[in-house]
């Protein structure tokens, strides 16, 4: 059988001693955590493992002898470790000794009650203890997601990385501290600390209170009375600037919040919301500082009229080519003018209107921008708001179209069955024959003919208004997609996965060392960090909106029967 | 160590380099063809030539900047990203497989799989339009179902070693694989 032996490199230099760690007896293999110098007291060596035991619930243990020999080999010190075996009683007893420089160590086991008394392989990993502590080993998709995952069945590389991420506090002295037991291991030349991440935990306290303050207020407002009467709640629910601002005010009390983060995702998601938010506010305030130089927000608000003003003298041009005769078809006169004359006259009630705003508009315009300091998102919602408030003449163009056909739609269909002598049972939801009398018939065909001759001209009218709000839905769709990258985009785990790419491993790499015949196999343990793809798709942020659920074959029949569409459905919304 | 030449199933000549650094832990490297230069200069002068004829139509020297940009950085990307030189398999017995690329700019993508997943190595056949192919795979075990297999690990995709360069793999695996049936782990 083989055993492999699992030491960390920080640990070559050491002087002589026993080694520590922990044996997973079902691996076979050891996982050496530091090495105990001479002179020791095996009492208080015991004493200070099981203290330590008891902290960290990992069961560490005196695990064998390493001896690093300036000259030959000595005999004397070899029998001394040997007895060090029958002291600390361990079974196998590893002893690993270094000669000199030599990169080839001779590692043998001692074996009391063994019955093969074969010599066993063994095999040698050197690994880096700081990065394999701070590494978060992500299991594979697959079994991340499955439910069915008993406890020993567990990766057995996770073991090691758990016995090395739990034994924190073994790291906590060092080699200055006065301690009857001497240690070496990655931070045994002094523990690391630093001044400006000690300085900003001791700041987070009373900061985070007064947010925790700050937003108690403001969600306080938000529900009150006042706010929630019928005209000001459908406002509410409909502008995108509102539940934009409403997940941000989300995020912030996740921040604010006083429970320290438990598991590893929390602590991400936390500092994933905090990067995503100062980016968010570092780019609003840089656009509010180009938007208000040399008064650009002025000369936005000077062309604004003059392009709804365009617009609808296009739409107007576009009614009068439809009333015409359009790309050469032949409409019904009268329908036509009915339906031209009402559009035309709801764009001159629109121009109106927009013409009574219009000395207003510089001065809304200028302390809505003001609102881009709240963040990059917040500016887009608004966006995307003033493009749905200046089309919208367009929409209920699409709505009055879509409604008119799809009257027509469930009239022809109706009478259609009439023909063929058949009806819709309401209470059986199916076709069922039914015998009409004859001035049933007589009207029902004459009712079929008009309106079948008149779908052409109401169906051109519904296909224009209905692309054209296609547009503007597209456009809006476009930013909200832009809105919610910049929400969901784990901006901290990428970075991690830049500058400190161990600390996301998805697993291990080994690299087969210069190796030595008689030696034992010597192997490198590396990790091998997560790729950007799985980076992003675990640490992503949940967004509040969800994306078109209908697929394309039922949008198209929607189309078709002039039912009315919502590609942006809000989560929480009542669906209809 | 020792080296051997054999052919891929499109003809192209590749090298099976062999290592065994102790007796439970064996390495095989494939190295494949390399980049030709004669499929280089032939790409490179095919696009210079269609710009050059875009420059004639359009008088317009914007086209030929682009298509020096764009056979640069699709170069870089094909080095990066598409082009394998080499790759190998680390068996060690009791602890893993490992699958590393090497691609033509130096990066390797590096997979680990545990010997506790590993249910066997075997050699496949798969029918490719009119042919049929040989290919090494390991099989993962499913942990739900002893008999079953979760997954299948295709290896050496780039090179794609005819059948005899694969026996020679797949007796190497095999001999490692068969001493974690007669170990009592």
């Amino acid at each position: 059988m083989v055993l492999k032996v699992f030491f960390p490199s920080c640990c070559s230099l050491a002087e002589s001693g026993i080694l520590i760690g922990r044996w997973i007896s079902e691996q076979n293999s050891a996982v050496i955590l530091a090495v105990v110098h001479f002179p020791f007291i095996p009492v208080q060596v015991k004493q200070y493992l099981s203290e330590v035991q008891r902290v960290t619930k990992v069961g560490i243990s005196v695990l064998g002898s390493w001896s690093n020999s300036k000259q030959e080999k000595e005999e004397s010190l070899s029998e001394f470790l040997e007895d060090l075996g029958t002291i600390f009683s361990h079974e196998p007893w590893i002893q690993i000794s270094k000669e000199g420089d030599s990169k080839f160590w001779s590692c043998s086991t001692l074996q009391k009650h063994s019955n093969n008394p074969k010599e066993e392989e063994i095999i040698l990993v050197y690994y880096d203890q700081r990065k394999v502590m701070l590494s978060h080993l992500h299991p594979p998709l697959d079994t991340a997601t499955s439910t069915d995952h008993r406890a020993d069945d567990a990766s057995k590389l996770s073991a090691i990385f758990d016995t090395v991420a739990k034994s924190k506090i073994l790291f906590m002295t060092d080699r200055y501290d006065d301690g009857p037991i001497k240690l070496t291991h990655w931070q045994s030349d002094g523990v690391e600390a630093s001044i400006i991440v000690e300085l900003v935990k001791q700041a987070s306290v009373p900061a985070c209170m007064l947010l925790t303050f700050l937003l108690s207020l403001v969600s306080g407002i938000c529900r009150s009375r006042v706010l929630k009467f019928w005209p000001l709640s459908f406002l509410w629910s409909k502008l995108s600037t509102c539940e934009q601002l409403g997940h941000r005010l989300q995020h912030l009390q996740v921040i604010s919040s006083n429970k320290k983060a438990q598991t590893q995702t929390q602590l991400m998601r936390k500092a994933n919301i905090f990067v995503s938010l100062l980016i968010d506010v570092a780019l609003g305030i840089l656009l509010m500082s180009w938007l208000y130089r040399k008064n650009r927000i002025g000369h936005l608000a000077d062309t604004l009229i003059p392009v709804a003003d365009h617009v609808a003298e296009e739409l107007q041009d576009l009614l009068q080519w439809l009333m015409g005769a359009p790309a050469g078809l032949k409409m019904n006169r009268a329908l036509d003018q009915v339906l031209g004359r009402f559009f035309l006259y709801h764009i001159h009630l629109w121009i109106s209107y927009i013409h009574l705003m219009s000395p207003f508009i510089e001065m809304i315009l200028w302390y809505v921008g003001l609102s881009a300091c709240l963040g990059l998102t917040v500016a887009l919602c608004i966006l995307s708001d003033i493009i749905a408030l200046l089309t919208f003449h367009i929409y209920c163009f699409y709505v009055y179209g879509a409604r008119l056909y799809c009257l027509k739609i469930y009239g022809l269909s109706s009478l259609w069955r009439l023909f063929r002598g058949k009806k819709w049972n309401v209470l059986r939801q199916r076709v069922d024959s039914c015998s009409y009398d004859l001035d049933q018939l007589f009207i029902g065909t004459l009712l079929f003919t008009i309106l079948l001759f008149l779908l052409p001209t109401t169906a051109l009218y519904y296909l224009v208004f209905t692309l054209l709000r296609l547009l503007v839905v597209l456009v809006q769709g476009l930013i909200h997609l832009l809105v919610d990258l910049i929400d969901s985009l784990p901006l901290y785990s990428i970075i991690l996965r830049l500058c400190r790419s161990y600390r996301l491993a998805a697993g291990v790499k080994f690299r087969v060392l210069e190796q030595q015949d008689g030696k034992p196999l010597r192997l490198l343990m590396q990790i091998n960090p997560l790729s950007y793809g799985r980076v992003v798709q675990t640490y992503r942020l949940p967004t509040y909106s969800c994306y078109p659920k209908d697929s394309w074959t039922s949008l198209c029949k929607k189309l078709f029967l002039g039912e009315l569409i919502y590609p942006w459905k809000h989560k929480g919304e009542k669906q209809d | 160590m020792e080296e051997r030449r054999y052919r891929s199933a499109s003809g192209a000549p590749i090298a099976l380099r062999r290592r065994q650094h102790s007796a439970s832990c064996r390495e095989l490297a494939v190295r494949c063809p390399r980049l030709q230069l004669r499929s280089l200069s032939a790409v490179t002068s095919a696009v210079w030539l269609v710009a050059y004829g875009l420059f004639v139509l359009s008088e317009n020297s914007m086209v030929l900047s682009a298509a020096i940009f764009i056979t640069l950085i699709g170069l870089i990307i094909y080095l990066h990203f598409v082009k394998i030189d080499q790759e190998s398999l680390l068996v060690i017995g009791s602890l893993g497989i490992q699958v590393t690329s090497s691609y033509a700019s130096g990066k390797e993508s590096t997979t680990f799989i545990e010997m506790g997943q590993v249910k066997d190595v075997v050699i496949n056949e798969a029918v490719h339009m009119q042919k049929v192919i040989y290919y090494l795979c390991i099989l993962l075990q499913d942990p739900g179902d002893p008999q079953g297999v979760s997954e299948v690990v295709p290896l050496f995709q780039s090179s794609k070693p005819r059948l005899d360069c694969l026996i020679e793999v797949y007796r190497s695996c095999q001999e490692i694989l068969q001493q974690r049936k007669t170990a009592p782990q």
